[in-house]
């Protein structure tokens, strides 16, 4: 057993009262983070990949969202109860976050430096530093992403940079302060393939210099495989599986998880398999029990009726799903 | 004996952003394409592929018939694409058709299913009933009769991109543009609708010129595949023999950033090569050959002189100064 994890999630809800009903969205969310793991999740558009992270910074507008019960502890504490003053010293020491379309994460009528030093400047707060100071500081950062010029970076705006580069700046501004949780939220998605490599290299490398432990969100299943230790599936808003990276793609468990990896088309042929039939469900009316089961093939009597819980088939891979109750002894293989 | 459907040659289209003076003398222009020839064969799919600003969008829109080609001709079944002055026969629209990439924005909102599809039929096959030619549209792509009264955003991101292939088959085209039908979808979704268009290539004879930056789809969908880098085509081989045995340094970079699932593939990757440096501008692109800046091969002769494309074997040509150039020495 490790020490105290990092960041841990406890059978988190998320619901979304709008127009006609409730969102019900994360529907008991269970997930670790251990200091220094890298670890990665996955999933299809709209299973709760985002929320559940917007959820841990607090950064979910209530309403429409709440919580209805829960917990988030980041370094023992619960993120949930917390004060504006610790909440605060969270966001600026603790957890940072990179989202997935850089050009909407930066505020195009601020200058780079600008929007540098507001973060160096938030992540400061008591400590008194001179003007001068402060863009010494905005600098240090942008050197560290690989930006040529850093100097002239600082003066220009979001719109005289390329994608990869806005990236670059937006990791920049997640490394001000010295960080502990790295959230990056499909950081490469938008990008090009030769610069989406790059920016995931750059994010091993400093992750490796300083430390840190990282969240990679992401529905590439070859970029999990490649930069994280553990990988997390999400369906339709609580966890199917867990596993370390290694043992998940050699010997994956949940039929979700099998018919994700069929779904990938391969370098090496062999033509493109049909994918998973159906849609994630509505949240207005999840399926009971199971959420996957209408699109499961092994689907039984009790996936309708039961949510499955998650059965530890070793001490690193766990999973939900009833075909595994007997702790995948005599399970037939999918 | 395989025909050529559709054969493009050095076919330019440069776009005039602007002007370097106020009485607007010397333009700005983009070579958005430069010098693009290759032909698509009669029933297979021809893969395009490039990082985006490359180029290939603006190769399908000018085959489509949104851009007229600055210079350079393109030739449907041997016939001129663009004649001058004339506006395209009718006969000719209804070969020729094109799903875009994001069925979010391609399918009009305010219309209902049936009214989307009814449009092209309307134009090309008018004399047909029209509701019976929308039921077996939708069922061409495995969808129930009652679609037809619901409207775009009812649907799931799959669904809207099968009507929109729907209403790409609804003219009964030979030939059909897919400008990355399926990056804006999810994996799952994605075999789904790989699938679908690969049987309706077998049962109605089609023709593909299919857009994508993934290159493993490519490598599943595919029979010949092109690279384009910055308007121009780099390496152009058979799907099977591209992967196997890439020439171009530009080629093996990208194979080599794919995030792979397995180890299997992992062994197809060139492994020395690490992708550096950033697209340039198309508006302005490097002296001689357009990737010398990135690559980790370049020579002297690279930033002076544009290398000519050059077949190395049979079927698989490459431009690129490593290989075979006809007054270099140093051959790949």
């Amino acid at each position: 057993m490790h020490a105290s994890p990092l960041l841990e999630i406890k059978d988190l809800h998320v619901h979304f009262d709008v127009y006609g009903g409730t969102l019900k969205v994360l529907d008991g969310v269970n997930f670790t983070v251990q200091s220094g793991q890298k670890v990665g999740l996955v999933g299809e558009t709209g299973c709760g990949k985002t929320t559940t992270m917007k959820s841990i910074l607090r950064i979910l507008p209530m309403p429409p969202a709440r919580i209805p019960s829960g917990e988030i502890y980041f370094k023992g504490q619960n993120v949930l109860k917390m004060g504006r003053e610790a909440l605060r010293q969270v966001r600026s020491e603790g957890i940072s976050m990179i989202f997935q379309d850089p050009t909407a994460a930066l505020n195009p009528v601020f200058s780079v430096g600008q929007q540098l030093e507001a973060v160096v400047k938030y992540s400061l707060e008591g400590k008194e530093l001179s003007r001068k100071e402060i863009r010494e500081r905005a600098i240090v950062p942008l050197k560290e992403v690989a930006l040529p010029d850093p100097e002239r970076m600082l003066d220009s705006y979001p719109i005289q940079l390329s994608g990869g580069m806005r990236q670059r700046v937006c990791i920049a501004m997640a490394l001000v302060a010295s960080r502990e949780l790295l959230i990056a939220d499909e950081p490469g998605t938008s990008l090009d393939v030769t610069i989406q490599d790059q920016i995931l290299r750059l994010l091993h490398r400093l992750v490796e210099e300083k430390n840190v432990s990282v969240i990679l969100i992401t529905h590439t299943l070859g970029v999990v495989r490649e930069t994280t230790d553990r990988v997390y599936v999400m369906y339709a808003g609580s966890m199917a599986e867990v596993a370390n990276t290694e043992e998940l793609f050699v010997n994956p468990l949940h039929p979700y998880t099998h018919g994700l990896m069929a779904a990938v088309p391969r370098l090496t042929g062999g033509g493109v398999s049909n994918g998973i039939p159906g849609r994630i469900p509505d949240y207005l009316a999840p399926p009971p029990g199971c959420r996957f089961h209408p699109r499961c093939d092994h689907a039984m009597s009790i996936c309708r009726r039961e949510k499955p819980p998650f059965y530890k088939l070793s001490d690193s891979h766990e999973v939900a799903c009833f075909l595994y109750r007997d702790g995948g002894k005599g399970t037939r293989t999918l | 004996m395989t025909t050529d459907i559709l054969t493009v040659t050095d076919l330019k289209r440069y776009f005039v952003i602007g002007h370097k003076d106020i009485l607007k003398r010397d333009p700005i222009t983009v070579k958005a394409v430069d010098g693009v020839s290759f032909t698509v064969q009669e029933g297979e799919t021809f893969g395009l592929v490039g990082e985006s600003g490359s180029g290939k969008s603006t190769v399908a829109y000018t085959t489509i018939g949104m851009y007229r080609p600055t210079e350079g001709r393109i030739s449907f079944q041997g016939q001129n694409l663009f004649e001058e002055n004339k506006v395209r026969p009718l006969a000719l629209k209804k070969e020729i058709q094109i799903v875009f990439q994001d069925p979010g924005s391609s399918l009009n909102p305010r219309r209902n299913i049936r009214q989307i599809l009814e449009l092209p039929l309307r134009i090309h096959r008018r004399d047909e009933n029209q509701t019976e030619q929308i039921v077996r549209l939708l069922e061409m792509v495995e969808l129930p009769p009652d679609y037809m009264h619901k409207y775009p955003q009812m649907l799931g991101g799959g669904e809207k991109q099968m009507i929109a292939i729907a209403r790409a088959l609804a003219t009964d085209p030979s030939f059909v543009i897919l400008d990355e039908p399926t990056s804006a979808l999810d994996v799952s979704i994605q075999g789904k609708i790989i699938s679908l268009l690969i049987r309706l290539q077998n049962e109605f004879h089609l023709s593909y010129l299919f857009i994508t930056h993934d290159l493993s789809l490519m490598r599943n969908v595919a029979s010949r595949v092109a690279i384009m880098y910055l308007g121009k085509i780099c390496e152009v081989a058979e799907a099977a023999e591209f992967f196997r045995n890439p020439y171009h340094p530009y080629t093996q970079m990208l194979l080599s950033s794919i995030p792979v699932v397995s180890a299997e593939e992992e062994k197809l990757k060139p492994k020395k090569i690490t992708s550096t440096g950033e697209i340039p501008s198309p508006v302005n692109i490097p002296s001689g050959c357009s990737f010398h800046l990135r690559c980790p091969n370049k020579m002297d002769i690279c930033s002076r002189v544009d290398p000519s494309m050059v077949e190395v074997e049979a079927g698989h040509t490459v431009r690129c100064h490593l290989h075979g150039q006809p007054d270099q020495a140093d051959g790949g």
